[in-house]
């Protein structure tokens, strides 16, 4: 049983942080990685890749947006509150080492684990370029910790209520323009955001990774669900990633193989109301 | 043969025998000695001949001498002379002629044969001063669940023998002198020693023989190939059906678990030494539960959020029921095993940081990694591989779904790709949780399928249809990138290749589709990596799996051991046992070795 020792909702309720003590977790895990939660008995493996991590209080942060049942039953979850199982760390870690300007573009709750892989990079001694967005300024997260360690932030919104009005592509396609020092683009968000961004940088070469977020079960290579196509090659995401080349990702694959589940999602929530 | 009731005859039960020409009794009571009386021609001399009158062992009276492979010429009823001999029938186990006799059993007279052969040695029964003469009964089958009623639930579908059923089917043992059962056994199971305590209505000491050997065969009784193994061995088998030792160890298992005659075991000498165990499957299990009553501290560390491994996430209720792996598996608690879930070693602990807390490490991850056929068109909704699919009807008893959260995999018309038990269990979950039509397709033909004809055998009872000798060529999409068809090639059989079986060679031109909305991808798993990334110093194999010493099974980093199907690649439960205790046995031999060369050092200083 693993603890909830705090909580905060961000983006009116709608997005969730947890700070859940795992002490043999938060030793491990490195940024980039995720771990598994299972809430009570009946309830279903969720991946959430994890934001931030306290070695001396030995907890991991997850920040989760609730879409459906499962995430329902999380926001449910108060503080002193247990969950029934933490698995982790998953996945490979990002690769964070010392190669200069980095530009980490993040979108809606992937800023949580945006920030996690940028701290990494700040902490190997990159010039660190932030660009995170959302739909509009209620949903805007972690805007006071990207800035902290962020040499530059760059903030975009749907509706402009608060940076820059459009998406995060628009900021990222000036800095191309403007600086030719960039060494890597980071980009974490929705599928689509992170097709865009590929694109863009595919242009120009310049190296891209994502981290990719399919439907996954166990999380340690044993059942296959979150197999993507990289480069023409199937791969899973929970011991190949979750973080690959985002020239090489099969996006399209990918968004479809993500909707698979809608109606259950639908029926599984109507059950619980019932 | 024999008329049914005599089958429910128990053994070592008195028989009053009677001769069929002349209804005279030959059974002879004087006191204590109770015979049954012939006269018998042997090397052309009539003799009397005496025997037990008990069902099981009957004794030859001592005025003949005979040597082992000859046969009387004659058996004669002493009253009315008349021989007894049917040459209709012969001996069920050498073919030699028998003696027919009328027995009064189940308040009728039936007609019941004795072997003239003495020791009818070609099975392997030569007793010196005994002659056995059976009963020629026929394999006994288990009760089954109605095929038609358990396609729409999730229970076991053979109910287990009864205790009837078990001592008859006992009965059929020649309790050979050199038991080649034991030898087909990869755990070597002293089969005889407890197929006679069954025989003996002995239920529970049978049950405490197995475990001598086997932990979990509750489990064995159920999953194991028997067929491929002891029972494939079995000497009675050579003439007749085998003896059908998997359900008789089901049957005691089941017993003792249901009359709760489990007994814990008290570990006595503490050994101080501590053993890591990877992977709570069959071949961690064992081991644990081996090396714990050698006296050694013992941790299993499982990835998943539930014990048991292929046990629990792999094989059906339908199949294996989950509560009996969890009792077996609370048993292993009880003597002090200990369990930590949620543990995916390699990440969140590496094994060399296992090795510095424990003496040994012992890797049974299994070969989880799923394989796919790499065509066109997989990555389609509704296309599952068989351990997804499981792990969410098993592990994650979606087929609850919505009462479990995690969704069920639905499809109308199922296609389930390969012929082992993993695709027969796919196959058989698909027609319980609603599908109507489910398909297996498998390139080879029926001969070849490599699951257990058992498996077959109920698939078809279910109403699964084989599409055999088809190898599938690309999945059809539909506009909603979710799969509609899929497009095979029909095969034919060539030379046979390096596995010895027939190779399939695809037919130019015979390409058709079958429609589906959903298909199961089971043919095969492959090694998982997670453990190999953090252990660069452990070596693996030119297949991608744990090299080790097979003896010993220590891999080519010292005090870490792997067995099961990381080493071997899918194979069995019983063999992943079998590796379980092999592993067992050299780390007890290492460690205490160890042990003796730092004593020897501490006294050499």
């Amino acid at each position: 049983m693993f603890q909830i020792v705090r909580k905060q909702e961000m983006a009116k309720g709608t997005i969730i942080r947890f700070e859940i003590s795992a002490p043999k977790i938060a030793k491990k895990i490195k940024a980039g990685q995720f771990v598994i939660l299972r809430v009570n008995e009946t309830g279903e493996r969720i991946p959430l890749t994890v934001a931030d991590k306290d070695e001396f209080a030995g907890t991991i942060t997850i920040i989760f947006q609730v879409v459906g049942k499962s995430t329902a039953l999380m926001r449910s979850l108060n503080e002193g509150d247990l969950i029934k199982d933490v698995v982790g760390p998953l996945g490979k870690a990002a690769e964070v080492e010392k190669i200069g300007t980095v530009i980490m573009v993040g979108g809606g709750t992937g800023v949580a684990i945006l920030y996690h892989v940028a701290k990494a990079y700040k902490e190997a001694g990159n010039y660190v370029i932030g660009i995170i967005g959302a739909q509009n300024q209620d949903m805007l997260i972690l805007q006071n910790e990207m800035e902290r360690i962020c040499d530059e932030l760059v903030i975009t919104s749907d509706d402009g209520s608060i940076g820059k009005m459009g998406f995060v592509t628009q900021p990222l396609a000036t800095y191309m323009e403007e600086r030719h020092d960039i060494k890597l683009v980071y980009a974490i968000g929705p599928i689509i955001m992170m097709k865009n961004v590929a694109a863009l940088t595919k242009k120009k070469k310049l190296p891209t990774m994502v981290s990719l977020n399919p439907i996954m079960i166990d999380g340690t290579g044993m059942c296959g669900g979150c197999r993507v196509k990289v480069n023409n090659e199937t791969m899973f995401c929970c011991v190949d990633g979750p973080d690959f080349d985002g020239h090489k990702v099969d996006f399209d694959e990918l968004i479809h193989r993500n909707s698979l589940y809608l109606k259950d999602e639908k029926d599984s929530l109507l059950f619980s109301i019932k | 043969m024999v008329d049914q009731d005599v089958k429910y005859l128990k053994f070592k039960t008195y028989l009053n025998i009677y001769c069929p020409h002349c209804n005279n009794t030959l059974n002879v009571d004087k006191k204590e000695n109770k015979t049954v009386n012939f006269k018998a021609v042997y090397k052309k001399e009539e003799l009397d001949l005496m025997l037990s009158p008990y069902l099981d062992v009957f004794e030859v009276g001592s005025s003949i001498e005979m040597k082992e492979n000859e046969a009387l010429e004659d058996l004669i009823c002493p009253h009315c002379n008349e021989s007894l001999i049917n040459k209709k029938v012969n001996c069920g186990e050498c073919s030699s002629a028998v003696g027919e006799v009328t027995i009064f059993a189940a308040s009728k007279l039936l007609p019941f044969y004795i072997c003239t052969k003495y020791g009818c040695e070609w099975h392997g029964l030569t007793r010196r001063d005994e002659r056995r003469v059976k009963l020629k009964i026929p394999r006994q089958a288990m009760p089954e669940q109605d095929q038609t009623l358990r396609i729409h639930n999730h229970q076991e579908v053979p109910y287990g023998y009864t205790s009837e059923l078990a001592l008859l089917e006992a009965g059929r043992c020649l309790q050979c002198k050199n038991p080649q059962c034991v030898l087909g056994c990869p755990v070597n199971i002293d089969i005889p020693a407890f197929i006679s305590l069954v025989a003996d209505e002995k239920f529970n000491e049978a049950a405490k023989k197995i475990k001598e050997r086997n932990v979990l065969p509750a489990v064995c009784g159920r999953v194991c190939p028997q067929e491929s193994q002891c029972e494939e061995k079995c000497i009675v088998g050579h003439k007749d059906d085998p003896v059908a030792i998997g359900r008789l160890e089901r049957f005691v298992a089941d017993y003792e678990r249901k009359m709760e005659l489990v007994e814990v075991p008290v570990i006595k000498n503490d050994t101080g030494k501590k053993i890591a165990v990877v992977g709570s499957g069959p071949a961690g299990l064992t081991l644990a539960a081996d090396m714990r009553q050698l006296g050694y501290g013992v941790t299993i560390f499982e990835a998943l959020h539930e014990t048991g491994g292929v046990l629990t996430y792999g094989i059906p209720e339908f199949r294996l029921p989950k509560s009996i792996v969890q009792f077996e598996i609370n048993f292993l608690k009880e003597i002090g095993v200990r369990f930590e879930l949620n543990h995916v070693i390699g990440n969140i602990l590496t094994v060399d940081e296992l090795l510095e807390h424990f003496d040994a490490v012992f890797i049974g991850v299994g070969a989880g990694l799923p394989t796919f056929m790499n065509i066109e068109g997989e990555s389609l909704g509704n296309i599952f591989s068989s351990n997804e699919y499981l792990t969410r009807m098993n592990l994650m008893k979606a087929y609850k779904f919505p009462e479990y959260d995690t969704p069920k995999p639905k499809g109308n018309k199922v296609v389930v790709i390969g012929g082992g038990n993993v695709a027969m269990d796919c196959a058989r979950t698909a027609i319980r949780t609603g599908s109507s039509e489910v398909t297996i397709v498998y390139r080879r033909s029926r001969h070849e399928l490599p699951a257990r004809e058992e498996e077959v055998h109920h698939a078809e009872e279910e109403g699964i249809k084989f599409k055999l000798l088809s190898n599938p060529i690309r999945y059809i999409g539909t506009d909603h990138n979710t799969i509609k068809g899929l497009e095979c090639i029909q095969m034919e059989l060539g030379e046979p290749d390096d596995s010895g079986r027939r190779r399939p060679i695809p037919i130019d031109g015979s390409n058709f589709t079958i429609e589906c909305d959903m298909a199961i991808v089971a043919i095969g798993t492959g090694p998982n990596p997670i453990i190999f990334q953090s252990t660069p110093d452990m070596e693996l194999n030119k297949w991608g799996y744990i090299k080790t010493n097979p003896e010993t099974l220590e891999t080519t980093k010292e005090f870490v051991y792997a067995g099961g199907d990381i080493v071997t690649g899918s194979a069995t439960v019983i063999e992943a046992m079998g590796a379980g205790r092999i592993a067992a046995n050299a780390i007890h031999e290492k460690l205490s070795k160890k042990k003796v060369k730092a004593k020897a050092k501490s006294q050499a200083r």
